[in-house]
């Protein structure tokens, strides 16, 4: 009877490998979360209630910095990545041109100020931005450039060559910002050694709360930076509101978790894909060097909304690249610049959270094979 | 058995997964995007932003998965487009069959096969009946609510694997009831009308965006050429009607109505109504949801959405059928023309430009 029960439980229960939309709450983070949540005062007030506050919030800003290897003052609190990408792409791109990754988030892409002069880069067939194009692009302009080049990829998470990219923007004197909001807390980097000018993380991505994040900034503090919304001052003056204390307490504690007790997933994510690829699926963007977490698998002639819905009902999250507002599944423009226009729509992205297990990967493999193997309508949507 | 609902968002198929969840059924709701919520889409037709919000709610409620999908391109390319383009041939197309057909039996019923349901539901109000000979489809209980003519094109695979608990419904308010009885929050929605993707009525702007040759005024002709008038866009006319003809109205002593619509030249051209009408037509493109009948057959065919239908005889042909009127009537080219048996539908097709003048 126990064993029949415990059996069941096994079956309902939700295996959630979609680490790269967000993260399970790391303990370490609830436990900072609840307790900054439990503080009155207002970091910017004078009394002791504002003091207690403002220790909490200075002392993660001091934590995250270190952590990225950055003065504290140039570590700028935001409400997460989008704002995080969109107040450097704001505030520091004066009189620039904006130089863009094909393959970035939409918070980059839609972040280009308007009116501003942009050229979309183009990635070669693995995923990785083509350094000749970077360097093309910068040679034929004087203009100083603003480029924007993710750290790993949220759909295939395929790390571009960031040592060359940085190394040729350096030569060109161009501003180079990252968004590292899949990168962080997953892989060892400080803004000094990918050679960014600025840089941008968020906090659930990494198992804290949702509603903080970060812009990370190289050079003295504080680094000057033009407010999307001046409100009070807030951080220097450049980025106006009462800060989020228990997000951003969160997002300090659960990246310290992450740093401190780093786990490699790839074994675990090498182990599902060699049995995706067995039951016919294309890793995309497997050639190149990625995240450890993340797979990018096409079942070819198989829609992904499809193959979603299916896993989803088999109690498996996993996602097909990002997801509008509506929740409907979108054209995947990764896939798409990658020439992988084909796949683009057939292909869902399995991420894994930090505190996967060995029986997660196993239901995910048996659920998968089972939809592989199963008759494919072909369908028009 | 798992069964896919697909969900507007509107008091109907809210209460089609309500009522089939009750019955035990695992259910799972899918409400499909046909365009951008953040356009212009019309207030109180199906799947703008709120609608998805709606069916939202009402699985939540429930407790069962609910699903939003992207038939975007498809609805643009499959019914958009060849709506409008269907006014430019000088047809009046009708669109809800087009999505049925399409976005709705073919796109959505696939997803729900390779989901694993063993049928799909809808809130139409059209009755499924299973016959001695397989699946019949027949007008509903609630004839102010008939859809069946819009559904004419359904083939007898894609009724086999649908289900439409609506048909057996007295009336609207027993649904609403039912609505209320299931906690639903869309019990006092109203209803949608008209075409869902476009606002205020005004199709006429959609296809002439899509069609400019098509606006601007233009001649009122007789059927020999003489111009007898003049109107504001093409758009606004269909054969068979009699309003918006001005002075033209009456020629001669007699009542006039639309006998062609030559979009290009932006001509609506006009005969004496009493002479115009026809006793045959074709059909191209025509389904039958029972055997064809190679020697023809004796039925009533329903020619629009709201009419009665005329007693008629169906011959098919190599591309479609030849319909004999038992009594003349002004069909119009581009809308459907339904075979009836009483309630059940026996096939149906539409309705071909050529045949009318031919057929006179």
């Amino acid at each position: 009877m126990m064993s029949h029960t415990h059996n069941r439980d096994a079956q309902n229960r939700v295996v959630y490998l979609d680490a790269n939309a967000t993260e399970p709450l790391r303990p370490q983070a609830r436990e900072a979360l609840i307790e900054a949540a439990t503080l009155t005062g207002n970091p910017s007030s004078v009394h002791k209630a504002g003091r207690l506050a403002r220790a909490v919030l200075e002392t993660a800003r001091d934590d995250v910095a270190q952590m990225f290897d950055v003065a504290p003052l140039n570590c700028i609190f935001t409400s997460g990545g989008t704002e995080a990408n969109v107040l450097a792409m704001h505030g520091l791109s004066h009189g620039h041109r904006f130089l863009v990754g094909a393959t970035e988030h939409d918070a980059v892409r839609k972040g280009v100020p308007e009116g501003t002069p942009c050229q979309i880069l183009p990635v070669k067939m693995d995923g990785q931005l083509d350094l000749d194009a970077l360097e093309q692009a910068l040679a034929q302009d004087e203009t100083p450039a603003f480029v924007c080049v993710m750290l790993a990829n949220n759909e295939t998470g395929v790390l571009h060559p960031m040592t060359d990219i940085s190394a040729t923007c350096r030569k060109y004197g161009a501003h180079l910002h990252i968004d590292a909001v899949q990168a962080a807390g997953r892989m060892a980097f400080s803004v000094a050694t990918t050679g960014a000018n600025s840089l941008a993380i968020s906090g659930h991505k990494i198992g804290g709360p949702k509603g903080a994040g970060a812009l990370l900034l190289a050079g003295p503090a504080p680094a000057r930076v033009s407010p999307l919304f001046e409100g009070g001052g807030q951080e220097q003056g450049r980025r106006g509101g009462t800060q989020p204390l228990p997000a951003i307490a969160g997002l300090s504690a659960a990246l310290k978790a992450a740093m401190e007790t780093p786990r490699d997933l790839s074994t675990l994510r090498n182990k599902l894909e060699q049995a995706a690829v067995s039951a016919g699926a294309v890793v995309c963007g497997g050639a190149a060097p990625r995240l450890g977490n993340t797979s990018s698998l096409a079942l070819p002639g198989r829609q992904a909304q499809g193959q979603l819905m299916r896993l989803d009902l088999a109690n498996i999250c996993v996602s097909a690249g990002s997801a509008c507002s509506s929740g409907k599944v979108a054209f995947s423009h990764v896939l798409q610049a990658m020439g992988l226009e084909d796949l683009a729509g057939q292909a869902i992205r399995v991420s894994l959270p930090w505190n996967v297990e060995e029986a997660d990967i196993d239901k995910f493999i048996q659920a998968y094979a089972g939809m592989a193997q199963s008759a494919s309508p072909v369908l028009g949507l | 058995m798992r069964i896919l609902v697909a969900m507007s968002g509107g008091v109907d198929s809210s209460v089609v997964a309500a009522r089939l969840q009750a019955e035990g059924h695992e259910v799972i709701g899918a409400t499909l995007q046909l365009y951008d919520s953040r356009g212009a889409a019309k207030k109180g037709a199906c799947c703008a932003g709120q609608d998805i919000r709606d069916a939202r709610a009402v699985a939540d409620r429930l407790g069962f998965p609910h699903y939003v999908i992207d038939a975007e391109r498809r609805f643009q390319d499959s019914v958009i487009e060849r709506f409008a383009d269907a006014y430019a041939a000088g047809e009046t197309p009708v669109p809800c069959v087009a999505c049925n057909q399409g976005v709705k039996f073919t796109d959505l019923l696939g997803l729900a096969k390779e989901i694993g349901a063993d049928a799909m539901a809808t809130g139409h109000y059209v009755r499924r009946v299973e016959g001695p000979q397989g699946v019949e489809l027949h007008r509903p209980v609630d004839s102010a609510r008939d859809q069946s003519w819009f559904l004419f094109a359904t083939t007898r695979e894609q009724l086999e694997f649908l289900r439409f608990p609506l048909g057996d419904m007295p009336d609207k308010a027993a649904v609403r009831d039912d609505a209320e009885k299931f906690g639903l929050v869309v019990a006092g929605k109203p209803d949608s009308q008209d075409l869902c993707f476009v606002s205020d009525g005004s199709y006429v702007d959609l296809v002439e965006r899509m069609h400019p040759e098509m606006a601007g005024p233009g001649e009122i002709v007789d059927s020999a050429g003489q111009v007898v008038g003049h109107h504001e866009g093409v758009m606004r006319f269909t054969v068979g009607q009699s309003k918006r003809l001005g002075n033209a109205a009456r020629l001669n002593g007699e009542r006039q109505m639309v006998v062609g619509v030559e979009p290009g030249r932006r001509r609506v051209i006009i005969g004496p109504r009493e002479h115009s009408f026809v006793s045959s037509l074709s059909v191209r493109d025509v389904n039958w949801l029972v055997d064809a009948p190679p020697e023809g057959l004796s039925c009533h065919v329903q020619m629009r959405a709201r009419e009665v239908p005329r007693p008629a005889r169906i011959v098919p042909t190599a591309d479609g059928a030849l319909v004999h009127l038992t009594e003349p009537a002004m069909p119009a080219p581009g809308q459907a023309c339904v075979f009836y048996d009483g309630t059940r539908i026996l096939g149906g097709g539409f309705i071909r430009r050529e045949a009318n003048a031919s057929a006179a």
